[in-house]
């Protein structure tokens, strides 16, 4: 076993944020959601994440404005904490210890320095839930227990839909299944009002969610069955009253009052957000085709945005019911991906299937989702229940320039819809454009696709492997001679292959693409792609072969093979005999493109233990047991920006890539190196602030450069000029981040920024150059006489000084003598050019 | 908030022959122009002066057309047994034609009556020219022989009786006035020289010619005979440069386009082939209605001139382009200015400039789509129209509707009209096994759901007959096929030979490789 102690398993980008509703800043400027462990606060007008408030250790459920403060936001969590923020810094201010699992947690205007969360009722039942209010003591430290409860309702719902307070606090009015409970707080008393499970038309009248309206008493309920019901006059027993509103179809998914109470509005799977008037409810307006079904709507404190939610992990803002102003869109990981995980190679963005019928481009390296390819180019139809069409396979040819995607949809037992598609990279849109359709490529469901990876080779090459029984080799003819105008050249098929009506698996291209080979169930056939002749069968009984894959580079006579009882083989090609194999329940096999390196995921007793080998080492270069709990079918080997240089063993597999992988759970995991956390950690640290001096902007960037200064003081004057290119975007770094209030005078700056844009030049590069570099120093000259009659901090330009020093010897009478010489000397070289 | 995705309509690959230029060059005529004559129309010659008139050889007359009259220019009917080869001479004066009664006769193309009469042959005479120096006749006859004649006098210069079957085809040269060649149904062609007593030079062919053409170099000689058409080298000693196998049935007549670039051949199978002559590939082709035994094009290509075996003479005239700019501009251009009023102002510097936001236009179903309105679209996409002439617009409208799990109900509370409507198109489109996999989920779906009337409307239940009928036709056609498949893969197998794989020593289990003969077509 090799030592694995600095390589460890990371979250990596791509949490839900659309886990919990957002939160709107009272002025509009922020959004907060929780997503993941931390909380994300992103601009509405850039869409760009600002801060991540960290420090959460669980999951975040929960974020809530403090009603007192609008510059501050609670936070609560699985893990049994409620944390204080102040978003516009992303500072944490306090933490407040519950001990138990928060669900949900609220806030009123009314009730101050309380709140509310939902805990689980007891440890053992988890299946009841209970709101409690939480006494928030005022006291100094940083981390303050808060134990101080006192039940509200006792049996209430998860969801914080669920629950919601009215007229800002005089009730609480809460759903649970066909229940409607109002607490009023002055009267200690509640009132429940019950629906019956079925109505008449076999609608389900299961609440899904309640809101109150912020200036009448009344309170919209959302259903199951689509309907909306207002309740009014609900403080007592009998004589209350609802009236129903009824567009949805499916199940409201969300509703949300403006703050003015003049509209409400709804929004489900449809994902069509309906705003409907207060007291007129037959006029509403609609929204359609946000994409995605609405889980959470919120209006932010002006009633100008309103933001929703949606289920393929999106955030949409938009402005007055009219216009879509900005789309914040995470990593789309519903249901479960279907298609591998890719690397486009022209952006390097990891590709998977995101939201139904589209390929997503996620970069990696930005945590961004880049863009989406509409892959099926059909309305999508929302509508539960209804057989969309899927892109259930992609592939990239090696250098981009190809994508192919393979969507089918199964009817019900009817026979099943395929479509092959073939997109070319468009160099001057950046993104795929539509090739060739091949609709029903194959009688049944594709197995496994890959292109043909020859770096060289004039034609590309697609074989796709099908339950059929066959395989087929797609290739791109060539425009028709004749002289048809605009019509470029197009996808067809090349040949079929098939063995003793076996089902073929996977298939593979070697790396040079001289050999392809197609496993059928326990035989490995090798073609040759040029002839399409059979060279060679290999086969190792008994077990089907469900991974296939060749080595690279060094290793690219090896042929790999995993099979479904738990055998991994590797085959010799030129000796067409088995090299070697052991036991190993392999989940998934995996090639590093950059290297010779092959990762083999193992699933083992619930989890899975990943190793890292050359399959012409006997001993593994890297191997580490429970990567995580339950089977990893997607990993891919994302090659890194530059090669890191790690000299330890155990982490050189990850110096030119990096490997990314699923988890049963959709989370994606990476691997990381010490050397790369230091680099991070050095990162970090540069922003960490020095305790002895007072924490105000204007300090750190000043004596950032007095320490700078300092460190230069001992060395040469040269190397003092060589160096501050670095140092100095550091400084840009802080210069562009601080605000613009706590900053010293532009003019003071100027210089410095200059100073920190230039190139130091000695003395002995050319004349000119000197000239202009007099000029300059002859402006900062000026600058700093305009100031120093203001009170500068002492050692603020130091460096500037050393330029002085640089330049010292020419005084403003030689260059005056410079520029005549130049300009003779150009005269006389005139002179000989003409003659 | 994306817009909305308009239904995708399948685009099916054409079918049939690629538009090239050639396609466009020999599309570019009129309707033809179809004159019955008394009986099969044996051969065609164009004047080689001005008019271009046509003589046609039908029977026992020779009319004369003009190049656009539908009526003859001129008849001559003093023939006893039926006329062969009405041919002009290079100045159009004169008119030579052989008859089954074996006098060859000479005519002046303004007088009715015969000039001069040859005889000496004795059978028919099926071949019939003018030597280039004007002054002799050629004339080739059942009698094997092949004669030449001097004109002014009447008297036989020449006689070769070297064929030894009919001779049917022959031409002379134009540019060396003793230089000819003749093809006969002995195989052969045989150049002669007037200046020899014997042949110069002879040529197997392989099958009984029908028909010779000389290219306007005199280089090379075309024949056509049996099904072939083959091309010589005269300059190389008659070596034979190609030979072409297009047609089904015998190759009967031969003609050069008037640029020399395109080689036409008609024949018994109903068909004119254009060649290219650079590659010798089919380029165009022509289909009529009866069986080809002559043909002609007009100079400059102007007409094309095909005579058949019922006495049909079809005559296909060129477009002229002219006769159509006029009327298109005039009705265009009020409604370019209308469309361009307003929207040719270009903004001046300081302008703000609004732009409008650009409507997506949508189809008529798609629009009823949009709103859900899933009987409205298939309505719509039902029109008329839309039915029969873009039929893979409503199934695709079909297609989406199943898609959305809303073709029940687009599909019921239809009418008598409109059921029909439906059971109309499916008939027509069923079995097209492009639309096939849609259209058998929607015929299923409509007996479901009107199960219960059937036997209430004769229309509905005579379609749904009709439909029954097309079933089961179309199942005992499949079957057909797969049967002709088996015998097909049995060749096959038979027919390959059998491959050793070589096979490691681990793997000596495994049996021969399968290779799928690669008849599979592209599933495009």
């Amino acid at each position: 076993m090799v030592e694995h102690g600095d390589v460890r398993v990371v979250h990596r980008g791509g949490s839900k944020i659309n886990f919990r509703e957002p939160v709107i800043s009272n002025d509009s400027s922020f959004l907060l959601c929780a997503s993941g462990d931390c909380v994300k606060v992103f601009s509405t007008a850039t869409e760009e994440c600002v801060h991540d408030l960290r420090g959460h250790s669980g999951l975040v459920t929960g974020v809530r404005l403090r009603p007192s403060n609008h510059l501050q936001v609670y936070s609560c969590s699985l893990d049994g904490t409620v944390r204080l923020w102040d978003f516009t810094d992303g500072i944490l201010i306090k933490t407040y210890v519950i001990g138990y699992p928060i669900y949900s947690i609220y806030t009123s205007a009314n009730h101050e320095g309380v709140i509310f969360i939902v805990t689980a009722k007891s440890d053992q039942g988890s299946e009841l839930f209970q709101l409690v209010a939480v006494q928030l003591r005022q006291c100094a430290e940083q981390v303050v227990e808060a134990r101080e409860f006192s039940a509200v309702l006792p049996d209430v719902t998860s969801k914080p839909a669920a629950i919601d307070f009215g007229r800002g606090g005089e009730y609480i009015a809460s759903v649970k299944a066909q229940q409607l409970e109002v607490f009023f707080f002055k009267k200690q008393k509640s009132y429940r009002f019950f629906l019956r499970e079925d109505n008449k038309k076999g609608g389900k009248n299961t609440f899904t969610c309640v809101v109150c309206h912020p200036k009448d008493d009344c309170i919209a309920t959302g259903h199951e069955d689509g309907k909306i019901r207002l309740w009014r006059n609900f403080n007592q027993k009998k004589e209350y009253t609802y009236s129903t509103m009824h567009w949805h179809h499916g199940a409201v998914g969300s509703l949300c009052f403006t703050p003015e109470g003049t509209n409400l509005l709804s929004g489900g799977v449809e994902s069509v957000l309906v705003q409907w008037r207060y007291n007129q409810e037959s006029e509403k307006d609609f929204l359609p085709r946000l994409g995605a079904a609405i889980t959470h709507i919120v209006v932010s404190p002006d009633g100008a945005l309103f933001c929703t939610s949606h289920s393929d992990n999106k955030i949409t803002i938009i402005q007055s019911c009219v216009k879509v102003s900005a789309v914040i869109q995470g990593l789309v990981n519903g249901d479960g991906v279907r298609t591998d995980l890719m690397v486009d190679p022209h952006s390097k963005a990891m590709v998977l299937n995101g939201k139904p019928g589209h390929l997503q481009f996620y970069s990696l390296q930005r945590d961004k989702l880049l863009y989406n390819l509409d892959i099926v180019q059909q309305e999508y139809i929302h509508e539960e229940g209804l057989q969309q069409f899927e892109v259930v396979k992609a592939a990239f040819t090696s250098s981009g320039d190809w994508l192919a995607t393979v969507e089918e949809r199964q009817q019900k037992a009817a026979d099943l819809e395929l479509n092959l598609k073939l997109w070319a990279f468009d160099e001057q849109t950046q993104s795929f454009v539509l090739n060739t359709t091949i609709s029903a490529p194959h009688e049944a469901r594709i197995t496994a696709m890959c292109f043909c990876h020859a770096a060289g080779s004039q034609t590309t090459m697609l074989v796709s492997t099908s339950k059929d029984g066959h395989f087929k080799a797609w290739q791109l003819a060539e425009a028709a001679h004749t002289q048809d105008e605009g019509s470029s050249s197009s996808w067809s098929c090349d040949f079929v292959g098939s063995y003793h009506g076996l089902v073929p698996e996977s298939c593979c291209f070697s790396a040079d693409g001289s050999l392809l080979a197609v496993s059928f169930q326990e035989v490995v056939t090798v073609w040759s792609p040029s002839s399409w002749e059979l060279l060679t069968t290999l086969s190792q009984p008994p077990g089907a072969i469900r991974h296939l894959c060749f080595g690279r580079l060094s290793c690219s006579k090896y042929l790999l093979g995993a099979t479904d009882n738990s055998l991994l083989c590797c085959w010799n090609l030129l000796t067409c005999s088995l090299e070697w194999s052991t036991a190993m329940a392999t989940s998934l096999l995996l090639v590093d493109p950059l290297s010779e390196n092959i990762a083999a995921f193992c699933y083992q007793a619930g989890s899975t233990d990943l190793f890292v080998f050359k399959p012409n080492e006997p001993r593994p270069l890297f191997s580490q047991k429970a990567v995580c709990s339950g089977k990893v079918n997607r990993a891919v080997f994302a090659p890194r920006e530059e090669m890191l240089e790690s000299c330890e063993e155990s982490s050189q597999w990850l110096n030119r890539s990096q490997l990314y992988f699923l988890t049963p759970y959709m989370d994606l995991m990476t691997f990381s190196t010490k050397a790369e956390e230091d680099k991070l950690m050095a990162s970090s640290k540069q922003l960490v602030i020095d305790d002895s001096i007072a924490m105000t902007p204007f300090s750190l960037l000043l004596g950032k450069h007095r320490q700078q200064q300092e460190n230069q003081d001992p060395l040469s004057v040269l190397s003092a000029e060589r160096s501050p290119l670095p140092q100095g975007s550091a400084a840009i770094k802080e210069l562009l981040q601080t605000p613009a209030h706590v900053l010293p005078s532009t003019s003071f700056l100027c210089s410095l920024f200059v100073q920190s844009l230039l190139i130091s030049v000695t003395d002995s590069r050319e004349e000119d150059k000197h000239v202009e570099e007099e000029m300059e120093s002859d402006k900062e000259n000026s600058d700093e006489e305009m100031e120093s009659g203001t009170s500068r901090p002492e050692g603020g330009s130091v460096v500037d000084q050393y330029v002085h020093a640089a330049d010292r010897p020419l005084t403003k009478a030689q260059i005056r003598e410079v520029r005549r010489v130049k300009k003779l000397d150009q005269g006389w070289m005139s002179n000989i050019l003409d003659t | 908030m994306a817009s909305f995705k308009p239904t995708k309509v399948q685009v099916y690959p054409k079918l049939g022959e690629k538009v090239t230029q050639d396609t466009l060059y020999w599309k570019n005529y009129k309707a033809p122009v179809q004159i019955k004559e008394f009986g099969a129309i044996t051969n065609i010659d164009v004047s080689p002066v001005a008019p271009h008139n046509f003589a046609v050889t039908a029977f026992t007359r020779i009319h004369i057309y003009g190049a656009f009259s539908q009526e003859p220019v001129k008849t001559y009917t003093r023939f006893k047994d039926t006329a062969y080869c009405g041919r002009f001479r290079a100045d159009g004066q004169l008119l030579v034609a052989g008859c089954e009664d074996s006098v060859v006769r000479l005519f002046d193309v303004s007088g009715k009556v015969a000039l001069r009469m040859f005889k000496g042959h004795t059978k028919a005479v099926h071949v019939t020219d003018f030597t280039s120096d004007r002054y002799q006749i050629l004339t080739g006859s059942d009698d094997y022989t092949c004669r030449l004649w001097d004109m002014p006098n009447t008297t036989e210069l020449n006689r070769y009786q070297e064929h030894t079957d009919y001779i049917r085809c022959g031409v002379t040269s134009k540019l060396n006035r003793d230089l000819f060649i003749t093809g006969s149904y002995d195989h052969t062609l045989k150049v002669f020289d007037a200046r020899m007593e014997k042949s110069v030079m002879t040529m197997d062919h392989g099958h009984p010619v029908e028909s010779l053409l000389l290219y306007p170099s005199e280089g090379l000689l075309v024949s056509a005979g049996g099904r072939y058409v083959k091309i010589w080298d005269l300059l190389k000693g008659g070596q034979p440069l190609v030979s072409l196998k297009n047609h089904h049935k015998t190759v009967t007549s031969l003609c050069l386009s008037s640029n020399g670039q395109r080689l036409l051949s008609g024949s018994l199978d109903r068909h004119v082939k254009v060649y290219s002559t650079t590659n010798y590939k089919v380029v165009h082709n022509f289909d009529y209605a009866a069986s080809i035994l002559s043909l002609a094009l007009a100079p400059d290509d102007e007409s094309i001139v095909v005579g058949m075996t019922n006495g049909i003479l079809s005559m296909k005239h060129r477009k002229n382009p002219e006769d159509y700019k006029g009327v298109i501009q005039q009705r265009r251009r009020p409604s370019y200015r209308f469309f361009v009023k307003g929207k040719n102002y270009v903004p001046k510097q300081d302008d703000y400039l609004v732009s409008k936001p650009v409507k997506q236009h949508l189809a008529k179903y798609d629009k009823q789509l949009k709103k859900f309105n899933v009987s409205q679209a298939l309505d719509t996409a039902l029109e008329t129209w839309v039915r029969f002439r873009k039929p893979e617009v409503t199934v695709a409208v079909i297609k989406e509707l199943d898609r959305r799990g809303t073709l029940k109900n687009a599909l019921a509370g239809r009418d008598e009209q409109g059921l029909s409507q439906l059971l109309n198109f499916l008939v027509g489109n069923l079995v097209d096994p492009r639309f096939a996999p849609v259209l058998v989920t929607t015929a299923e779906m409509i007996l479901d759901i009107y199960q219960s009337v059937i036997g209430q409307s004769p229309v509905v239940d005579r379609q749904l007959l009709r439909l029954q009928d097309l079933l089961e036709r179309e199942i005992d056609y499949q079957q057909e096929l797969l049967e002709v498949l088996g015998m097909l893969d049995t060749m096959f197998a038979s027919s390959l030979p059998r491959k050793q794989v070589p096979c490691s020593a681990v793997s000596r289990s495994n049996g021969l490789a399968q290779r799928e003969a690669g008849t599979q077509l592209p599933a495009t």
